[in-house]
């Protein structure tokens, strides 16, 4: 076993949890207070009027009103058009719409904008981010997530893994990632930041992590995120910075496979710009930002072009704003 | 949580009590969600039960006990003690462990499977102690509160029965909770029946039976005229439901073996019995043809009984739903009210909301309602808590 091998084992044996771990509520609300942490949770939003009531009525009442571990649920919105906002205030979430927040910097569309501005919104030490996408929700999609943060000071950013429902044999688990991950993001990070490959679901939208780190990362504001997230953790901090939880199960809108190709594209641009940037590729040529695909009518193929440009917000510690309003 | 407070007897004001259950409402909707998704066919009701018993134990309620029934009890001791009040949800439901029981929640009203029967049920009971304690109500009387096995088909309210076969306390009194309709009045229960009339070919015998005249599923539907035929003749006093059939696979196979479920009910004591006579005769004497068989299995059995429209508890009830502005509509129970009553333990069944597409996959239930249902359950258990329904 070479040297890279025995460290992801040691991590993994050490950094990955089960969420059952985590079953005693009352310990961990008493270690969040003797720790002196605030925790918000954040949903970001567009047009999830289907599965918004429910998430937000689960983590209300398990993880505020019964077990006091979060301090804020909030919902940052891209605006949508139908009734998320309503349902979610209806059942007690702060709403709030990702463009009135630093309006002053303008709004862009993309999830990565939404998580951007919760960091300068959200009161909490941690900030816990969720997808409002999840049909079978359970408060502990949030408390397992948090629990490593605050039982270990080390950790600084917890990513969240699951069953995928696929063949199951024996006693072995299918734990890989989406579609995304096991073709492009895998095999990159096994390339060039092989330790990473630790993160069994690298892509997942629910993670915790640390207001230190948060507000020192660059926010690219579409698919981008989450993968140039882990990429500057690890250069900044190591694969010791980060902690994964399996949550066992998670149950949502399959994406079809033209919409996963959008993705990836998004996903290599930042990918690119941290090679380029870290110094890992001596030189990439101009990289072009128009995807394209093809869809076929009779004998007749058209292309279905994208403009996928993978803008990046700054870290937010760098707004005066910021710095303003929550005391830096 | 839910550590209960000082004792604090107000006037049993419902109006009051719904605005103040209010600030229940989340904690009660994430019971009535998680509830709902958990699948519990009738036997194989255990994941709700651990559910129910995490419940009842954060609520810091004694004596919490798994039964031989898989039954789920837990006890609130009242300050007196010296009477026993028991309030039921039964717990299965009549989906399959496959089925998707996701639960959808929208502006005013929560679906899935199972929501109306008998998740809200369940989630009501879950919260019930926080209820109280909400309301500041300390009871007199102990409070038993029970999660009940096997109430659906041939479950024949097997958990039910076998907790009044060996309660250790006495119940004096006794509340079924059912998730839908808001306004129901259960104080009466029909005598009912329910049975299965089975159909085969012996093995070997035949390999296609329509080949020698009229086939499993002919017969099977032969037999469902013969019903409707008693039927009419009773009518109105009895009726007779048929549930389901089931027979075949497809177009070009024949079957070989089918089954018809039918459920007798009747208002008029020893009606029941007779038309179950009547049919267990039609069936043996019918003739079906070579190499089938038929045969008649009776697998559930209800006593009528009734507590009568005067009865204090039934009149208090209805001057609750008065209050609330609510009609109430009497409808006869075939369900764990029947055990109840036939023990002499003055008893109803009540409906918490209002709801839609009940036994449906979109069966729905309406959350503002949910406030009244649970402000007339709080104002009947405190008038049984007063002792005067016995």
């Amino acid at each position: 076993m070479s040297e890279l091998d025995q460290r992801i084992s040691r991590w993994l044996e050490t950094n990955t949890f089960h969420h059952s771990e985590f079953w005693d509520m009352q310990e961990l609300v008493r270690a969040k207070r003797d720790a002196g942490l605030t925790i918000s949770l954040c949903i970001p939003t567009l047009n999830e009027e289907k599965t918004i009531g429910k998430e937000i009525i689960v983590f209300k009442s398990e993880l505020m009103d019964r077990y006091p571990l979060l301090d804020e649920i909030a919902v940052i919105d891209s605006g949508s058009s139908d009734r998320t906002l309503e349902i979610a205030a209806s059942f007690g979430a702060d709403t709030y719409l990702s463009s009135e927040i630093l309006p002053q910097y303008g709004s862009k569309p993309g999830k990565g904008e939404n998580l951007w501005k919760a960091i300068h919104q959200l009161r909490g030490d941690i900030i816990c981010y969720v997808d409002a996408d999840i049909k079978n929700i359970h408060s502990k999609f949030a408390s397992a997530l948090v629990a490593p943060l605050i039982y270990r000071p080390e950790v600084q950013y917890v990513k969240a893994f699951y069953d995928r429902p696929l063949a199951v044999s024996d006693d072995l688990r299918p734990s890989g990632g989406g579609r995304v991950t096991e073709i492009l993001v895998r095999p990159l990070f096994s390339m060039f930041f092989p330790e990473l490959t630790a993160l069994i679901q690298p892509l997942s939208g629910e993670y915790a992590v640390r207001r230190e780190v948060l507000e020192s990362l660059p926010f690219p504001i579409g698919y981008g995120v989450e993968t140039s997230h882990l990429i500057d953790l690890y250069k900044s901090s190591g694969l010791g910075a980060f902690a994964q939880t399996d949550l066992d199960n998670r149950i949502h809108r399959n994406q079809p496979t033209s919409d996963l190709g959008k993705m990836a594209f998004g996903i290599l641009q930042g990918f690119m710009k941290r090679l380029r940037d870290y110094g890992m590729v001596k030189e990439l040529p101009d990289l072009h930002g128009l995807f394209r695909q093809f869809q076929a009518e009779g004998h007749r193929y058209e292309q279905v072009t994208r403009e996928i440009f993978e803008e990046e917000r700054p870290p937010m510690i760098t707004l005066p704003e910021y710095r303003e309003r929550h005391g830096r | 949580m839910c550590k209960r407070t000082a004792k604090a007897r107000s006037d049993g004001a419902p109006l009051t009590h719904r605005e103040k259950l209010r600030r229940l409402r989340e904690i009660l909707f994430a019971n009535v969600v998680m509830a709902g998704e958990i699948p519990a066919p009738t036997g194989a009701e255990r994941r709700l039960t651990r559910f129910l018993s995490d419940r009842f134990t954060e609520c810091g309620l004694a004596n919490i006990s798994l039964d031989h029934a898989g039954n789920i009890a837990g006890m609130l001791p009242g300050r007196v003690g010296r009477r026993t009040l028991l309030v039921s949800a039964h717990l299965d439901k009549i989906w399959s462990e496959t089925d998707d029981h996701t639960v959808s929640v929208g502006a005013g009203m929560m679906s899935g499977r199972g929501l109306a029967d008998n998740s809200l049920g369940v989630a009501v009971l879950a919260t019930l102690p926080l209820i109280l304690e909400e309301l500041e109500i300390d009871l007199d009387a102990n409070l038993v509160l029970l999660g009940t096995t096997r109430s659906f088909g041939r479950g024949d309210l097997a958990g039910m029965r076998f907790f009044l076969e060996n309660a250790s306390h006495p119940i004096d009194a006794a509340l079924c909770l059912e998730g839908i309709e808001l306004g129901r009045l259960s104080y009466s229960s029909l005598g009912m029946a329910r049975g299965e009339i089975h159909v085969s070919a012996g093995s070997g015998e035949l390999d296609h039976p329509e080949d020698t005249g009229p086939g499993v599923a002919t017969i099977l539907a032969g037999f469902v005229v013969a019903l409707r035929r008693i039927e009419e003749r009773e009518s109105p006093a009895s009726r007779i439901l048929v549930g389901s059939i089931e027979a075949g696979s497809g177009y070009s196979v024949a079957p070989r073996s089918g089954m018809l479920r039918f459920e007798i009910r009747s208002g008029e004591a020893g009606h029941v019995a007779r038309i179950g006579e009547e049919i267990a005769e039609m069936v043996a004497t019918t003739s079906i043809g070579d190499g089938l068989r038929a045969s008649l299995e009776m697998i559930a059995h209800r006593s009528p009984g009734d507590l009568g429209s005067d009865h204090p508890l039934v009149r208090h009830a209805r001057e609750t739903l008065e209050l609330l502005g609510i009609e109430s509509h009497v409808a006869p129970s075939v369900s764990e009210l029947a055990l109840l009553l036939d023990r002499g333990i003055p008893s109803l069944t009540l409906g918490i909301t209002k709801g839609e597409n009940r036994h449906s996959p979109s069966e729905a239930i309406s959350l503002e309602p949910i406030f009244d249902g649970l402000a007339q359950i709080v104002s009947v258990l405190r008038f049984m808590d007063e002792g005067k329904p016995s």
